[in-house]
């Protein structure tokens, strides 16, 4: 079927719902299309919080967030893009309130806020209280709230469609081409839609499905990251991925860094604060790419826990059933079912765990796509959240900024994608367009014979996991960038088992672990090129920041032979980079 | 150990009506049923169909009816279940596939309680004020993630599938408690209606099935009581 609207979303996460909000209330006519039902995505698992300098609780300033956002990047980040950022979180954070979101609150009934990692006052002096939440399901109420809104204005919801390839008219989208469209797979009965519009976002979020032990819902597979990458679009930073530091010990579901805001400690074998001796200021609170070395140097030299020695504890003990209770009621009960573990009374078992991809679609501040280092913007595609690279985030993002993008970059998005639809015509579709992908979807469903997906799903995440983890070495990358080409060719050759067509997950499942492989080949690669060692990405053989040769964005472009990459200048307005302490 | 897993499977291009299989899974004690579907799904049978996403509890996607209780498949453990194990889809909504309902009904009754905040007056500069104490009269229901494995399990929704049913009434709790908000007096209004709040017969099979330990009939009853009354 052929269905027309001005402006598509794909992805009912935070970044998409924002977006379509903005439009249908412009009175734009908009199809949001997601293959979750929106209020299962995964932006409603965020737990801890959302930054903006509103100064409820201390004197703040959205100049020190902006300050935090840089120097937690590693200064990789984009200066102008860190500035609206922290600028816009004031208001649009207030707007979310506006909309109904149930924000703890003060005495005198103002938004509560409490510390995060990375968030300091005047620039580095101490921590600060700039988190907004509710609870310890801010992402929860963030995703409700949208999506409230979103019935409220009348969003036209296209649920449990698979967004399977993107339209693009006049030549390919890295070749100069205008986007015109996408292609969706309706899952309920494994019909082709044909969409065509006029602009079309991206907002399908991260990747974290192609590591072993995440923090990701098993619907995070890239596919926006991939579909763009193989339309000629390069893919920005895919080397800085973040390993959030408390993942519970072997499944690494999250629990919040709230937990160490509110004041739990890190301990290893020998029940000692460990992180006194790799922020010795920040301690438990220094960034994520930190402390997730220092657990992983911790248990490489003999003091990790258990019988095989790999995890450490993070201990709430002393913080008292209220504030427990109170605060963190979520974190809480996700020790006692996934673990067995009262935290009241007992220290819980960590390990780092995949959680966030900082690179993703390059987009300017006007959340158009990129295609080159000089910036070139594809006409009509848009991208925002965790799928996109703006790049707030740099070599490491801080806890909470996540959500502030979602919500400054997805209004962005929105009023942004108003603005062109208004101006732009509907571009023209071929007949027939949809005929490549679903040539390539008959053939994964009706292979006859053929190795499982499932299996090599594994062992793709395990090879990334024990490869391009939280620390690199040279011939650990060189192993990933060989093992990913292998996974490559024999996943020419999958089988799907289930041929039907009504719900068929198997074979979309199997269509997901193609989305994987792609980010996975772009990161493998941006990371061993890059001989440095910047936040996320830790190397043994090039232990120091080389602000000389990589103070630039990685682009990685799609290549039959694999990816070519392409380096590209960071904006830098206020700060001039500084070696990074805590 | 071993686990016998029963799974009630029906495919609409293969089977006249649904039944069962069998199925022999390796477990640990501490995995939760979601493991052993993905497992079997896996290496046994690829075609069996389940929704899934988080798989922590927080997404909604698999409330199912296992060992014949309403309950998400990423959190009950095979310890809390024994070795036996059966899972059938959830009951009263149509099955689409295996252990995969439609939702749209289910979906279409939240909507129809008008599930956003409605002031009447314009925002101020800043937030609106409100206390921790007035906060905390809908903290309780604002964590649902309309898994709709409360109302599945109401014998009064079996009974009469016009009922609104709990998830709906409690999504209205949260917005007729709310401060800030102006409509309450409209959800009241639907929610009096003869497929309203009336069709709750305190069961409490909805409090025992929420995975989120949400209080749901005291929120049902703070409604009706709301109706009465019509004040809030
Ligand atoms: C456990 C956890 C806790 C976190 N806590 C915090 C926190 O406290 N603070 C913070 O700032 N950040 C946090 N984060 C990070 C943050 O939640 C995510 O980065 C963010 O929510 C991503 O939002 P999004 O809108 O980009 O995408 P998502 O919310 O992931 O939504 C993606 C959407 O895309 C759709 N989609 C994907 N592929 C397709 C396709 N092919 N076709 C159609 N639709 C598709 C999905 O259906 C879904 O609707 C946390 C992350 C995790 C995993
Ligand atoms: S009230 Fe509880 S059981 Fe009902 S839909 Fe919401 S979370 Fe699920
Ligand atoms: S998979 Fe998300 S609630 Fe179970």
């Amino acid at each position: 079927m052929r269905i027309d609207h001005d402006a598509l979303v794909v992805g009912a996460g935070g970044a998409g719902l924002w977006a379509a909000l903005e439009l249908a209330r412009a009175g734009i006519s908009t199809g949001v299309l997601t293959k979750l039902y929106p209020t299962r995505s995964h932006t409603g698992a965020a737990q801890g919080g959302v930054c903006a300098a509103l100064g409820n609780q201390e004197e703040d300033h959205w100049e020190w967030h902006m300050f935090d956002t840089v120097k937690g990047g590693d200064y990789l980040v984009d200066q102008d893009a860190a500035e609206v950022l922290a600028h816009e979180a004031i208001e649009t954070v207030i707007e979310l309130e506006h909309m109904g979101l149930p924000f703890n609150r003060t005495p005198d009934g103002k938004i509560d806020q409490r510390r995060f990692g990375g968030h300091t006052r005047n620039f580095g002096e101490a921590p600060v209280k700039r988190a907004c939440f509710a609870a310890d399901r801010t992402g929860h109420m963030i995703l409700q709230t949208l999506y409230q809104n979103c019935i409220k204005a009348g969003v036209h919801f296209y649920d449990e469609y698979h967004v399977v390839d993107l339209l693009f008219e006049g030549g390919e989208g890295g070749d100069g081409g205008r986007a015109a469209g996408v292609v969706a797979y309706r899952i309920a009965d494994g019909e082709l839609h044909t969409f065509g519009a006029k602009a079309v976002l991206l907002a399908t979020g991260g990747n974290g499905r192609m590591f072993s032990i995440t923090s990701n819902a098993h619907s995070l597979t890239g596919d926006g990251m991939a579909l763009a990458y193989r339309h000629g679009i390069p893919l920005e930073d895919m080397e800085f991925y973040q390993f959030h530091p408390t993942g519970i010990y072997g499944i690494g579901i999250l629990l919040s860094e709230a937990a160490r805001g509110e004041g739990g400690t890190l301990l290893n074998s020998e029940g000692e604060r460990f992180m006194a001796r790799y922020a010795p200021k920040a301690m438990e609170l220094a960034p994520r790419d930190m402390v997730s070395r220092a657990i992983y140097l911790e248990i490489r030299d003999g003091r990790g826990i258990g019988p095989k020695k790999d995890y450490v504890y993070l201990d709430v003990r002393h913080l008292g059933r209220a504030v427990i209770e109170e605060k963190l009621p979520d974190i809480t009960e996700f020790a006692r079912v996934y673990l067995g573990v009262e935290p009241l009374t007992e220290p819980v078992p960590i390990q780092p765990t995949a959680h966030y991809a900082m690179g993703g679609i390059p987009t300017d501040l006007r959340t158009r796509v990129v295609r080159d280092e000089m910036n070139t913007p594809v006409e009509g595609l848009f991208a925002a959240g965790e799928a996109a690279c703006v790049s707030v985030h740099g070599a490491n993002r801080l806890g909470t900024n996540s959500l502030v993008d979602l919500l400054v970059f997805g209004r962005r998005a929105g009023r942004e994608m108003t603005a062109y639809c208004r101006a732009a015509t509907l571009p023209a579709i071929a007949p027939a367009v949809e005929e490549p992908v679903r040539a390539e979807l008959e053939a994964l469903r009706t292979r006859p014979d053929g190795e499982s997906p499932s299996a090599l799903k594994d062992d793709l995440a395990t090879l990334m996991m024990d490869n391009v983890g939280v620390f690199r070495t040279a011939p650990m990358m060189a192993a990933a960038v060989a093992g990913v080409a292998q996974i490559k060719e024999r996943y020419t050759r999958v089988r799907v088992r289930d041929t039907g067509r009504v719900f068929n997950t198997d074979l979309l499942e199997a269509r997901e672990l193609g989305y994987l492989i792609d980010c996975a080949e772009a990161m493998a690669t941006s990371a061993i090129s890059r001989t440095e060692s910047r936040g996320a990405h830790s190397r043994d053989d090039f232990p120091e920041r080389d602000d000389v040769n990589f103070l630039a964005h990685t682009l990685a472009y799609r290549g039959e032979a694999g990816p070519s990459l392409r380096y590209k200048p960071v904006t830098i307005t206020r700060f001039e980079p500084k070696p990074r302490v805590y | 150990m071993q686990v016998d897993l029963r799974i009630l499977r029906f495919d609409p291009e293969r089977d006249a009506a649904p039944h069962w299989e069998s199925y022999r899974v390796d477990a640990e004690p501490m995995d939760r049923v979601l493991n052993l579907l993905i497992s079997v799904k896996a290496d046994q049978d690829g075609t069996l169909t389940f929704r899934r996403s988080c798989a922590h509890g927080i997404c909604g996607s698999d409330a199912m009816l296992i060992n014949g209780r309403n309950r998400l498949a990423c959190k009950i453990r095979v310890d809390q279940l024994g070795r036996k194990i059966t899972v059938a889809p959830l009951t009263g909504l149509p099955v689409m596939k295996d252990l995969v309902v439609d939702m749209d009904g289910f979906l279409a009754k939240y909507r129809s309680v008008m599930p956003f905040l409605i002031a009447d007056t314009p925002p101020p500069e800043r937030e609106r004020r409100q206390s921790p104490a007035d906060r905390a009269r809908y903290d309780d229901t604002t964590k649902c993630i309309l898994c709709a494995a409360c109302t599945t399990a109401c014998p009064s929704f079996w009974a009469q599938p016009s009922y609104v049913g709990p998830a709906a009434i409690v999504n209205a709790h949260r917005f007729i408690f709310d401060t800030r908000d102006d409509a309450g007096d409209e959800r009241l209004e639907i929610l009096a209606d003869k497929d309203g709040v009336w069709r709750c017969r305190t069961i409490f099979n909805c409090v025992d099935a929420c995975p989120r330990g949400i209080n749901i009939t005291r929120a049902i009853l703070e409604v009706s009581r709301a109706v009465v009354e019509r004040t809030v």
